[in-house]
């Protein structure tokens, strides 16, 4: 059995962002970049299917410019077999995106698909769903349990209201949520290992894509600042402030 | 052109993050439908069409779609596509599951978590947990939105004088792959943590699920939602749907508390949107503290139980 996982280039998740002083985007220049943390948890997920002897190949792909090679071998470390980085210059839409990876999996005809449920730079959380739609598979979103039965997932989600098991047949897409798992950490040989292990590049050319123009980022902004700060001396305070001044309870 | 908004319920009442979308689709100003799916949804349907100002309610009713998958319901709203120019649904579980499936089937690009509506073509979204604001510009023939419930006011939901037309479906369902198993709802008597007005959570200072129990008297007597950090959730403290933040629950309630949280990036992007924020933390340097209009300073385990007291 054949895992797919899809990993990002994003901002580290402890990085503060700031926006260009344009407002054209946020400024990721000199920015510790990282892969991002639902993909790692999805490549640890496949890893321990691995480890189970449930599947024997995990194929780690990454759509972006060379750097995002990085993230590649980063998630080749953790246990991956071989990578392919789709080379793109610009930011692809999530549907090129989804586009991209469908096309990858008519190459690679996995069984899992294994995604982050949501990047942490564009928060969009929708990437494998629209992957499932264009594979027309059964996908399950937001996964904090994954048992490979046979031909079929057994998923639990994290939905509004609590957990919701499923059950469906392979290949499937399933994207990963927080609590799956906990990502090792790789140790330097792996680390080592990992720069021999097998790297692929494609370009759109030959995937026969070309990419979407139907949305257009018009400006990136900061929001709001919150003016915080205050601060109470006791509990009879906050309650006066509370009933008094803001007039909230 | 026309909006159409993809109704959200629990066989019996329809969601309030549904009046929500709704309250969005309004400010598209032109004439809105409600689909409504399910087993049994002629109730629903009924209650969808007294709302004021509704267009039409499209039924859809199959005892297949007593769970709603995206498998299934995907390509029956992608075939409605083309009568609309804006697809609306709620940023739940339930609608960003749904979304970006409907989407990919149009072959458009999704815009999931609108935070405000510019105009016809143009949206805002957060983006980078919150610390930045995406304004994006759509050109494809059908708009497919999810909403950010925090963000817009509902849709009035008492029920009107109007009787919108109630039509039909009348499509044959592709069975869905998908096969339901099991599911562990949380049960509770507290509001809903995304529409409450008042929200007490809880962090890793509360040091046990026991003593969360501190947070829920302090809740239940403020008539308040519970919510929580992901330390909390994942330390087994508390249910999971319950955590408040950039990959959990986004809220804006009237008044948030938070208690011995410490303020990370991620939690403040669930919740900076409060209109008023109060911060329990015995360690004043806190980060949760430069978000809260009132920070009071001190050891949780005796300031709650005084302040539920005092209340
Ligand atoms: C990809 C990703 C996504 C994430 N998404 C989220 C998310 O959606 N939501 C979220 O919350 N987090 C999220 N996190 C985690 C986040 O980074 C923090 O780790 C988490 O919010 C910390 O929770 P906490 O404040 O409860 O715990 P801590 O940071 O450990 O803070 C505990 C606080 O309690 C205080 N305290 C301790 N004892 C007492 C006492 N007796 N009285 C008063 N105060 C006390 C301490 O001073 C401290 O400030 C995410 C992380 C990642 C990597
Ligand atoms: N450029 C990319 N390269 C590889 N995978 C991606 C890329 N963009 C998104 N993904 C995958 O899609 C998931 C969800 O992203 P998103 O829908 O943008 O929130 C991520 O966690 C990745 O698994």
């Amino acid at each position: 059995m054949k895992a797919l996982v899809a990993v990002k280039r994003v901002i580290d998740y402890n990085v503060k962002v700031r926006v260009k002083a344009d407002q054209s985007d946020v400024d990721l220049s000199n920015t510790k970049m990282s892969i991002n943390p639902f993909c790692e948890i999805a490549v640890e997920e496949a890893v321990r299917l691995k480890e189970a002897g449930v599947i024997n190949e995990i194929v780690v792909v990454s759509i972006g410019d060379k750097s995002c090679q990085e993230q590649i071998r980063a998630a080749l470390a953790l246990g991956g077999d071989r990578g392919i980085q789709v080379e793109c210059a610009t930011a692809p839409s999530a549907l090129d995106v989804a586009r991209i990876l469908a096309n990858i999996q008519q190459q690679e005809q996995a069984d899992l698909l294994l995604l982050g449920k949501q990047a942490i730079d564009s928060d969009n959380n929708q990437t494998g769903q629209m992957l499932a739609a264009l594979l027309n598979c059964p996908q399950a979103t937001c996964a904090s349990a994954v048992k490979i039965e046979g031909n079929q997932a057994l998923v639990t989600r994290e939905v509004d209201g609590g957990l919701l098991t499923v059950s469906m047949p392979l290949p499937a897409v399933i994207t990963t949520d927080l609590r799956l798992n906990e990502p090792r950490f790789a140790a330097l040989p792996k680390i080592m290992q990992a720069k021999r292990k097998p790297l692929a590049v494609q370009n759109l050319a030959e995937l026969g894509i070309t990419l979407t123009d139907d949305v257009k980022l018009l400006a990136v902004n900061a929001p709001a600042e919150r003016q915080g700060g205050s601060k109470v001396a006791s509990v009879d305070e906050l309650i006066d402030k509370l009933r008094n001044e803001a007039k909230v309870i | 052109m026309k909006t159409l908004v993809i109704a959200e319920h629990n066989q019996n009442n329809i969601k309030a993050a549904t009046y929500i979308a709704l309250g969005a689709a309004k400010q598209l100003d032109q004439p809105v439908d409600i689909l409504v799916a399910g087993d049994q949804v002629s109730e629903l349907a009924a209650t969808l069409a007294n709302i004021e100002g509704v267009n039409g309610v499209l039924t859809l009713e199959d005892s297949a779609l007593a769970m709603p998958f995206a498998e299934t319901l995907a390509p029956v709203i992608a075939s409605l596509a083309e009568q609309y120019s804006h697809i609306l649904m709620a940023s739940t579980s339930f609608g960003k599951d749904l979304a970006p499936r409907v989407a990919a089937l149009c072959g458009v690009n999704p815009v999931s978590d609108v935070t405000k509506i510019v105009s016809h073509d143009t949206y805002q979204r957060p983006i980078y947990a919150g610390n930045a604001i995406a304004t994006v510009q759509l050109s494809s023939a059908c708009h497919i939105l999810t909403i950010r419930s925090s963000a817009f006011d509902p849709w009035p939901s008492t029920p009107a004088a109007n009787v919108a037309d109630i039509s039909k479906l009348d499509v044959a369902l592709t069975p869905s792959p998908v096969q339901f198993v099991s599911q562990q709802l949380s049960q509770s008597e507290r509001p809903e943590l995304g529409s409450a007005q008042i929200v007490v959570s809880g962090g890793r200072g509360l040091g046990s699920g026991e003593n969360f129990n501190l947070v829920y008297q302090l809740a239940d007597k403020l008539g308040a939602a519970v919510g929580a950090s992901r330390a909390a959730v994942d330390a087994g403290f508390i249910a999971n749907d319950l955590q408040v933040g950039q990959t959990g629950q986004v809220v804006a309630p009237n008044l948030y508390l938070a208690v011995g949280i410490s303020g990370a990036i991620q939690h403040l992007a669930g919740m900076k949107d409060s209109k008023v924020i109060v911060a329990i933390n015995k360690d004043e340097d806190a980060p949760i503290f430069s978000v809260a209009d009132y920070g009071l300073v001190g050891d949780l385990f005796e300031i709650l139980p005084e302040l539920t007291a005092k209340l």
